[in-house]
């Protein structure tokens, strides 16, 4: 505040004073001005002590002040005096701090309520980044599946509840009189049949009323949306994390350079003051450089390459061996299975063959991969990928018997229902005319509970997948349970008594499966997406299964897996997993879109019975509920002549788009491969001028002085700056050579005390152009950043 | 997993406190570099570890840490000081030497085996969350 008054009355004094300077004079008066200047700009960047930098403060306002006025620059004195006044008042007033401190605040709040973030970072620094990438790719899921889940929940399940017609008002949502008194035994509701078939999980519950309640909601067309909307959704979001993940890596290659050097001085955390945290943080730091230990050495590795290549080919040769093998397995057993359901007396093992088959598959094949992979040598990171990969085309082969076997029931039942209509149609003649037609009152209608129920296949589909997720989740959590939990304990405790260590040995502990984990989490997300049409409820009982899920992993990784014996950096892209995920969302949508399209719905069950096809529904809405010409308008848009062209054009810009990413990313490259070469130019350049220039430091320094007038910003005594200095422009030429040979440490905050000038303060008019800087003149390669 | 001592001795006291570097920090900001702080040294200290201090000034302090023998160069043994500290020792010798390496092969750009400022300074300014470690808030 003072300066700012003192400079304004050293400007109106410099007025009374007139030109008294000569022209010389007041360039060199300038020249020392505008360095003061600088330094008052830059003090806070000087590495001195508290009390030097005060100390220098006050001399170098003090300077500015007396000869600013001399020079009477006028109002752009103001103006800067103004401004550096406002920034001033701005950084120390207390709404500023506040605001400072609230943003803050807010950012700790907004990382707190991540879930999980503490329990994920726990295992990360325990396990490594590899399998925390699991664990952070099931929190995503949780997520997307709330998110459906509140789109199904609140868009169908809660208005049918709220506003349709109540259990037991109308045949399809009462429990039919054979099977009312098993209704509630807790072995029915487990198969989820009895009261819970019943209920608003399922698709057979709803009505096919047009609009229901006094809001005259239209529950069959939300229902056709919301389940168009998860596919919708689901893609969205899967797209468009891949394509974040893309854009994240792209600046991964500048700091590739200098991993070791990252991770040695700036992995420690200085505010950490917890001991918990800091011993997390010791283990974290620990992995980190073990990963990257284990980087470095598989980039030094010897390969020989003919010999790699061959035992690649031969490993891949057996795994596809395998995989045909399993696969005419299951084709064989579903075959068999087939022909065993027309048969009478069929033994357990006969009727569970396909199921038991597949588990043992699942359970052998993988480690039979892995053993095989260890032939391929290749870095853990992309043998994990390999694995996923062969593990996932096992698994098709599950999904396939899956699909097979329900259509085969899907079109039996169909099959069944025209005989179910016969039979429901007579059954209600004759109950009606039964009494004889001499009433005046026409008897009351049938109790829901006697009328003959056609079997409903949406409803039996949505059984099944409801089934499917529950003993999934049952058997991944058994397995967990032996495979890990029990085993520690039995290596832990019978280590004592037994022969040989078992701890080091053959059980030992486990290790965490990222792949076979990964891939459950996959599949199980399809099974979700293909049921959720036909069991609306399904989502919901996802969502329990992963938050449980999510508790008891962290539980058991922590308490009973060991880190795997080479720690990998997982990649830094999810994208596989993202990519997986996507392949698995197209397989899942095309049954969906099929039974949509191709099936004729249950004739008294659901939102849609009654309908020719389930997608009647839309054409129904346009021309009921929207305006003439909107329904002209959508019967012009699904014309055939109208769409192919403009799948074709859609076709094109994607070849378009993609020849234009390709270029692009090769100019990068290039680009890149350009800093690269400069920079190691530099390097060369410096480390051998530097030997130079330190044998002849005088010479140099006398020759380049000869030049343009230079300023040499950094004096390793500054104290010697005074007014006195003015008349002395030999002394300051000389004084460059005499900082050079003081060690290095001053050169390069010269060189950031030019980077970091503020462009007002710039030489008037009437000043020699020629005001160039050296940048670190100690190595002599004088880059002249020439001053506007 | 692993089991937990009960008893520590007087060397794996010292371990369990927090910060690696905190005799490290005190000499440096010392007057006389024995650690013993005076209240402007002490004031000094946190400004430059705040989270308004240049980053400048920063690097040339981390750069004073981070050299154990105080001879402005960071030289293999500075490395392996650090590296030991930062991994209480859970790495092995050769793993040690092959981290100094790589280091020294990174960012020393004149060849001289050990890192002058400059050296550094170029290397940490690159760095992207130099400035969120380097950072000890009140």
């Amino acid at each position: 505040m003072t300066l700012c008054i003192a400079m304004s009355t050293s400007v109106a004094s410099s007025v009374s004073t007139g030109e008294s300077l000569s022209e010389e004079e007041m360039a060199q008066i300038l020249e020392q001005v505008e360095e003061k200047k600088k330094l008052i700009a830059t003090m806070r960047n000087k590495p001195w002590p508290m009390a030097k930098k005060l100390r220098e403060l006050r001399e170098a306002q003090a300077f500015v002040e007396k000869y600013e006025g001399a020079l009477g620059k006028g109002k752009g004195k103001h103006l800067y005096a103004y401004r550096m006044l406002m920034t001033k008042l701005r950084v120390l007033s207390v709404s500023f701090q506040k605001w400072i401190k609230f943003k803050r605040d807010f950012d700790n709040f907004k990382t707190q309520c991540i879930p999980w973030e503490m329990k994920i970072k726990d295992i990360e620094s325990h396990f490594g980044s590899s399998v925390a990438s699991y664990f952070i790719f099931l929190r995503w899921m949780y997520g997307v599946n709330l998110v459906l889940f509140a789109l199904i929940f609140g868009l169908v399940i809660i208005p049918e509840v709220l506003m349709g017609m109540p259990y037991g008002s109308i045949p399809r949502k009462t429990v039919p009189r054979a099977e009312e008194e098993k209704a509630m035994d807790f072995a029915v509701l487990w198969d989820f049949e009895g009261y819970i078939k019943y209920s608003a999980l399922f698709y057979g519950y709803y009505n096919n009323q047009r609009t229901i309640g006094w809001l005259r909601y239209r529950l069959p067309m939300a229902y056709f949306m919301v389940g168009v909307s998860v596919f919708g959704y689901s893609l969205m979001i899967v797209i468009r994390s891949m394509a974040s993940n893309t854009q994240g890596s792209t600046g991964e290659g500048e700091s590739d350079n200098f991993t070791f050097s990252f991770k040695m001085f700036t992995s420690w955390d200085y505010l950490i003051g917890n001991s918990e945290t800091a011993d997390n943080k010791y283990v974290s730091i620990t992995t980190s450089f073990k990963e990257s230990i284990v980087d470095e050495q598989e980039s030094n590795k010897e390969e020989n390459i003919h010999l790699t290549r061959f035992l690649r080919v031969l490993a891949n040769f057996l795994i596809l061996c395998c995989l045909c093998g399993s696969g005419y397995l299951i084709y064989f057993v579903v075959k068999r299975s087939q022909e065993f359901s027309k048969m009478q007396n069929v033994s357990w093992y006969e009727r569970n063959e396909v199921e038991i088959v597949m588990s043992l598959l699942g359970m052998f094949c993988p480690p039979l991969f892995e053993t095989i992979a260890a032939l391929e040598n290749y870095h853990p990171r992309t043998g994990l990928k390999w694995q996923l990969g062969r593990i996932f085309a096992l698994f098709l082969g599950n999904l396939y018997t899956f699909l097979l076997a329900l259509m085969d029931d899907v079109h039996l039942k169909l099959s069944n229902e025209e005989k179910i209509k016969n039979i429901t149609h007579w059954t209600l003649f004759n109950y009606y005319n039964s009494s004889g037609g001499n009433e005046s009152v026409p008897r009351p209608p049938p109790h829901p509970a006697d009328v003959p129920r056609g079997s409903c296949w949406e409803t039996a589909v949505g059984i099944e997948f409801m089934r499917l997720t529950v003993s999934d989740m049952l058997v991944t959590y058994l397995t967990i349970l032996v495979g890990d939990f029990l085993r520690a304990c039995f290596v832990r405790f019978m280590n004592h008594c037994w022969c040989w260590d078992l701890e080091a040995g053959f059980p030992s502990y486990a290790e965490f499966d990222i792949s076979g984990n990964v891939l459950g989490l996959i599949f199980n997300q399809g099974m979700i997406w293909m049921g959720s049409f036909y069991a609306p409820g399904l989502v919901g009982i996802n969502v329990l299964r992963l938050l449980t899920s999510m508790y008891f992993q962290c539980w058991a990784v922590m308490s009973s897996n060991v880190p795997h014996e080479r720690v990998f950096k997982a990649s830094r892209s999810n994208n596989f997993y993202m990519g997986l995920l996507l392949l698995v969302l197209f397989l899942s949508l095309l049954p969906v879109a099929y039974t949509v399209m191709s099936l004729p719905p249950s004739f008294d069950c659901g939102p849609f019975s009654g309908k020719n096809r389930m997608y009647d529904v839309l054409h129904e809405t346009i021309e009921n509920d929207f305006p003439k010409f909107l329904g002209k308008i959508f019967a012009f848009l699904a014309n055939p002549g109208l769409i192919i062209p403009a799948i074709l054009l859609m076709f094109l810009a994607i070849y378009y788009l993609n020849s234009v990413s390709k270029s692009l990313s090769r100019a990068n490259a290039q680009l890149r491969k350009k800093i690269q070469a400069l920079r190691e130019v530099e390097k060369n350049h410096k480390s051998i001028k530097g030997r130079a220039i330190i044998t002849n430091s005088e010479d140099t320094l006398k020759n380049s002085s000869k030049n343009a007038t230079q300023l040499q910003l950094t004096k390793e005594e500054p104290t010697s700056y005074s007014p006195s200095q003015i008349q002395t422009m030999d002394k300051k030429v000389k004084g460059p050579g005499s900082s050079s040979t003081n060690g290095r440490a001053s050169q390069p905050t010269s060189r950031h005390l030019v980077g970091s000038q503020p462009p007002r303060v710039r030489p008037d008019s009437g000043q020699p152009q020629s005001q160039t800087y050296i940048c670190r003149s100690a190595s002599g390669k004088s880059t002249k950043r020439p001053h506007n | 997993m692993g089991n937990k001592q009960t008893v520590f001795t007087h060397e794996q006291l010292e371990e369990y406190q927090d910060n690696p570097f905190r005799q490290r920090i005190a000499q440096v900001f010392s007057q006389d570099g024995d650690g013993h702080m005076t209240l402007e040294n002490f004031l000094d200290m946190f400004s430059v570890m705040s989270e308004m201090a240049p980053r400048d000034l920063k690097a040339y302090y981390a750069f004073k840490i981070y050299d154990f023998n105080n001879d402005d160069y960071i030289c293999a043994w500075d490395l392996e000081q650090t590296v030991t500290r930062l991994t209480r020792g859970e790495l092995s010798a050769e793993e040690v030497t092959l981290v100094c390496e790589k280091v020294l092969d990174e960012a020393d750009s004149d060849h001289d085996g050990r890192l002058s400022l400059e050296d550094f300074q170029n290397m940490i300014l690159r760095a992207p969350d130099f400035l969120s470690t380097f950072h000890i808030r009140i």
